[in-house]
């Protein structure tokens, strides 16, 4: 198949613009990734600058891949990573536009790469349940009802890919921080720390420079792994029942 | 080749097997809190094994740095792990031991193990589920709210924990989480974005390491009193492999060339359930996880004029069963080597399907109608639709096609009982060492492996080292060990740099994977094996003359990084296929074709092979020279091993 690709470079000799590249050779059976390689093949053998993007396992689970695929985050499949899509979903002919994930707390890098440490920041804050090594009870000591585990797994399933941060008007990154709240204050074990977690995760998102919520939905939608708004919802609860707590005791 | 029987030191405790880990652990000496703070511990990879060693040395008071060259440390390889992670637990009360878990690993490796550290590893691994379900990872579970379990290849009993088919992200979200939680209270520091190039030998001792920021392209110097490499396996060196684009044999690499011997290059392992290659593009392969081999059966048609009919035409009575039909006691669930050198003989017999007549079927048919499609979807449900997303095929309507590829190495950096490397000071852990899989790993070892050694092995055993260490105090990065060893790392880069050819490092890897899958892959010969250590010299030598690396040095370039990798993965593939060579005898993952019995099984020789080969590297141009660690089994009875 023929595309047109318009593609977001900066850095090296690019301060920040679309260029066009045409490709007339392209497998339906590719990934979206492998048709870029193909393109960087190209432009290496005219020693042009390849184009930079994140990339490693390829299979939905790294959560590296990161792009906007024709204005949307990881394109316009549902429930699928740029890495797991397939050149069969476009036309011959088509033109795609391709950018970064953009986000004022998600500084571009190179092409279309960006920093996405403020995630990593963000569970630092509190996305954890405090057990050393060797402190642990025998496993089935804590029973969990089937149910229970599996709408903490649901939760849990989040790649920290960013694309929900991507896909929000405001930059909010409250479904990353939500799904992780979530996943821990499901479970038992994630109760002694449920009050102090939730405070400071939120305030950590909010000051690496998230923006605010206000229920557009659009995390949801473009969600590679699907994660539900209702784990927001739960946050939001929690969030104001360890405010009024902290009140309390203070 | 030279062949030295120089001793290598394995430092396995005294005493009767089941008591040695016991027994070490009373007698290592510790290491006080106050002293813990003035000793630096440098830990590369924040993989399974790297983010549950971090986290606990972080726990007991050492001060760590972490590095990886990702942009989190939750992006490590690990992440990808579908099927599960072993414990002896024998929650299904079906017979399951520490015992069974040992001589299942050491069988399972085809009797080319240590016994001493695969017993302590079945004996740590009821440890590992409960520090995980401490940490929240939300394992499966049952009606009544304990753990399930599922089977996987090689077993007669159900102990592989799993959380649906991402238990390695589960796994390492939860490592990740106790990794993030000691670098918040300040007793880790993460380097994310950064490459360790080279390791710093002072005295004899490692101190350091070489990193490159990769933001920037600058170099950086690190010191520490000891350091643990757990970066990782070398699958792709086949370039195509289940692994991560970007794992790569760098760091391990470069230890080896410093003096850390490579243990058991050519044990790899293909997988037999991946999906199948489509064309020229392909930029990796996807695994097909083994936990399926639990409800989806392996068939051929049994006439090769039937390999293009559409399968849900071809009646029952025409399809061969060949893994039940070879395999009656074990069937479907054979270990991986088996099940994978099986499905390459039907294709060879030209019974393969599919457009390039490389895949066989694995049908859910059965399943489907036994247990409905809901049991089905719930098993295996996401495996389904990554198939499909591939392929564009419904696995719940026809079979799916799967083809063996390259998925783990077995291989790895030689390691005494304490994890140590023959580099005083360097650690490895993880994938990254040789250790406890012998010629062949079971399916959900490796994740019970890398936590072992993070979680419940390393944070003992490195003590004994650094016991000693305690009045070293802190090591200067100005001394003229870490400036020498900049200059070479910066020399290394201005020449990978300045070749200024024609080929892109992607393009060398390719060739360098299709040497290595052809004549090194799943048989091997002898004649194969040498015209493979030619063709590779002379890709090297190309590579030297005709690379072009796009970009600068000092800035953000991912074309540096390939190409640096690319040049270690063509010098570890001679090493492979040289280790492959000298072994005259088939065992687990290393079939060679002149030692196979009369029906195709493979053929050890306990006589002559039963040791790890420890190959130390002499220079570029010199041969490496051999060292052998004899294998001694002293609780199992090695036997032939039969599935059958
Ligand atoms: C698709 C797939 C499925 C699997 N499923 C299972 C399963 O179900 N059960 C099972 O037991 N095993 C499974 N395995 C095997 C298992 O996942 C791996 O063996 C294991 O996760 C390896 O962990 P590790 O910590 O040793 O290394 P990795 O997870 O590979 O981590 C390596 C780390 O090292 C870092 N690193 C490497 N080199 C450098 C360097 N030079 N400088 C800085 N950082 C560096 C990387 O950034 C990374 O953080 C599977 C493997 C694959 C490919
Ligand atoms: S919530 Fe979804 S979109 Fe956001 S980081 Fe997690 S997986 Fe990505
Ligand atoms: S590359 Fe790993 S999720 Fe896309």
């Amino acid at each position: 198949m023929k595309l047109t690709l318009k593609i977001w470079r900066q850095g090296g000799k690019y301060k920040g613009e679309f260029v066009t590249y045409s490709l007339d050779d392209i497998n339906e059976h590719m990934s979206f990734l492998e048709m870029l390689d193909v393109l960087n093949e190209r432009l290496i053998r005219q020693k042009e600058e390849p184009i930079a993007f994140e990339h490693d396992c390829r299979e939905g689970i790294c959560g590296s891949c990161s792009m906007v695929i024709n204005g949307r985050p990881h394109g316009p499949l549902k429930g699928t990573t740029t890495c797991q899509l397939h050149m069969r979903h476009f036309r011959d002919g088509d033109t795609i536009v391709i950018e970064p994930f953009r986000a004022k707390a998600f500084p571009v890098i190179r092409d279309l790469v960006v920093d996405r440490s403020a995630f990593d920041r963000i569970i630092q804050a509190g996305g954890y349940i405090s057990v050393n090594t060797g402190q642990a009870p025998e496993a089935n000591s804590i029973p969990i009802e089937k149910e229970v585990a599996s709408r903490a797994f649901d939760a849990a399933a989040c790649i920290g890919c960013g694309a929900c941060v991507a896909a929000c008007p405001n930059a909010s990154a409250m479904l990353f921080t939500a799904a992780k709240v979530s996943h821990l204050a499901l479970l038992p074990q994630g109760q002694v720390e449920r009050k102090r977690r939730v405070l400071r995760m939120v305030a950590q998102m909010d000051k690496e420079g998230f923006g605010r919520c206000s229920n557009v939905r659009a995390c949801e939608a473009e969600c590679p792994k699907e994660i539900s708004v209702s784990h927001i919802a739960r946050m939001n609860r929690e969030y104001l029942f360890a405010a009024v707590a902290s009140e309390t005791l203070a | 080749m030279t062949s030295i029987y120089q001793k290598l030191d394995s430092k396995i405790p005294p005493g009767p097997l089941a008591e040695k880990w016991d027994y070490y652990k009373n007698q290592v000496p510790l290491v006080s809190a106050n002293n813990k703070r003035r000793i630096d511990v440098i830990v590369v990879g924040t993989g399974l094994a790297g983010a549950s060693a971090a986290a606990s040395l972080g726990e007991l008071g050492y001060n760590v740095k972490v590095f990886t060259f990702h942009d989190s440390p939750r992006r490590a390889h690990s992440i990808a792990a579908q099927g599960g992670i072993n414990a002896a637990k024998n929650y299904r009360n079906d017979g399951d031991s520490v015992y069974r878990l040992f001589y299942d690993t050491i069988k399972g490796g085809d009797y080319r193990a240590r016994e001493a550290n695969v017993y302590r590893l079945a004996q740590v691994s009821v440890n590992i589920i409960d520090q995980c379900v401490a940490q929240g990872v939300p394992f499966a579970r049952e009606y009544g709210g304990l753990l399930d379990n599922r089977s996987f290849g090689g077993t007669l009993v159900s102990r592989t924990f799993y959380a649906r088919g991402q238990t390695g992200q589960q796994l390492l979200l939860g490592a990740y989480q106790a990794l993030s939680r000691q670098i918040s209270l300040g007793s880790v520091k993460l380097y994310n974005r950064h490459e360790v190039l080279d390791i710093v030998i002072v005295d004899g001792k490692c101190r350091g390491v070489i990193a490159r920021n990769l933001l920037t392209g600058e170099l950086e110097r690190h010191s520490a009193h000891a350091v643990i490499l757990a970066t990782g396996g070398y699958s792709n060196v086949f370039y195509l492999s289940t692994n991560a684009m970007l794992c790569n044999v760098t760091a391990a690499w470069r230890a080896h060339r410093r003096g850390a011997f490579f243990g058991n290059p050519c044990f790899t392992q293909i997988h037999p359930t991946c999906i199948p290659v489509s064309g020229d593009y392909q930029s990796k392969l996807t695994l097909m996880s083994e936990s399926l081999r639990n409800d989806g059966r392996c068939w051929v048609p049994k006439d090769p004029a039937d390999t293009q009919k559409h399968p849900n035409d071809i009646p029952e009575e025409a399809r061969d069963y060949f893994l039940e039909r070879r395999y009656p006691a074990f069937g479907n669930l054979v270990p991986r080597d088996i099940a994978s050198r099986a499905a390459k003989a039907e294709c060879d017999a030209g019974k393969g399907v599919g457009p390039s007549g490389l895949a066989v079927y694995l049908d859910f048919s059965d399943a489907i109608k036994r247990l409905g499609r809901e049991t089905i979807a719930a098993r295996y449900g996401n495996l389904f639709e990554m198939y499909e997303k591939i392929t564009g095929e419904n696995p719940y309507e026809v079979p799916m096609r799967i083809y063996p590829a390259v998925h783990y190495t077995m291989g790895g950096l030689w390691v005494d009982y304490e994890l140590m490397t023959t580099i005083p000071g360097l650690y490895a852990a993880g994938e990254a060492n040789f250790s406890d899989h012998g010629a062949n790993r079971l399916g959900a070892s490796a994740l019970m492996q890398g936590l072992a050694d993070g979680y419940f092995i390393l944070p003992y055993t490195i003590g004994a080292y650094l016991s000693k260490e305690i009045r070293t105090g802190p090591i200067s990065t100005d001394l003229p060990e870490f400036e020498r060893t900049e200059r070479e790392v910066a020399d290394r880069i201005r020449r990978l740099m300045s070749i200024g050819g024609n080929e892109s490092p992607e393009s060398f890897h390719r060739r360098l994977g299709k040497i290595m899958w052809n004549k090194c892959g799943m048989s091997r010969n002898a004649k194969g094996l040498q015209e493979a250590i030619e063709e590779i010299r002379a890709l090297r030598e190309e590579f030297w003359r005709n690379l072009y690396v796009a970009g600068r040095a000092d800035e953000f370039n991912p074309e540096l990084e390939k190409a640096w990798r690319v040049a270690d993965f063509l010098e570890l593939g001679e090493l492979i296929c040289r280790d492959a060579l000298h072994r005259n005898e088939s065992c687990g993952g290393h079939f060679r074709e002149e030692y196979q019995t009369a029906d195709g099984e493979a053929l050890r020789d306990d006589e002559n092979y039963m040791y790890v080969a420890a190959w130390e590297w002499k220079g570029e141009d010199e041969q490496p020279v051999l060292h052998k660690e004899p294998l001694v089994y002293e609780e199992i009875k090695v036997a032939q091993r039969s599935y059958k």
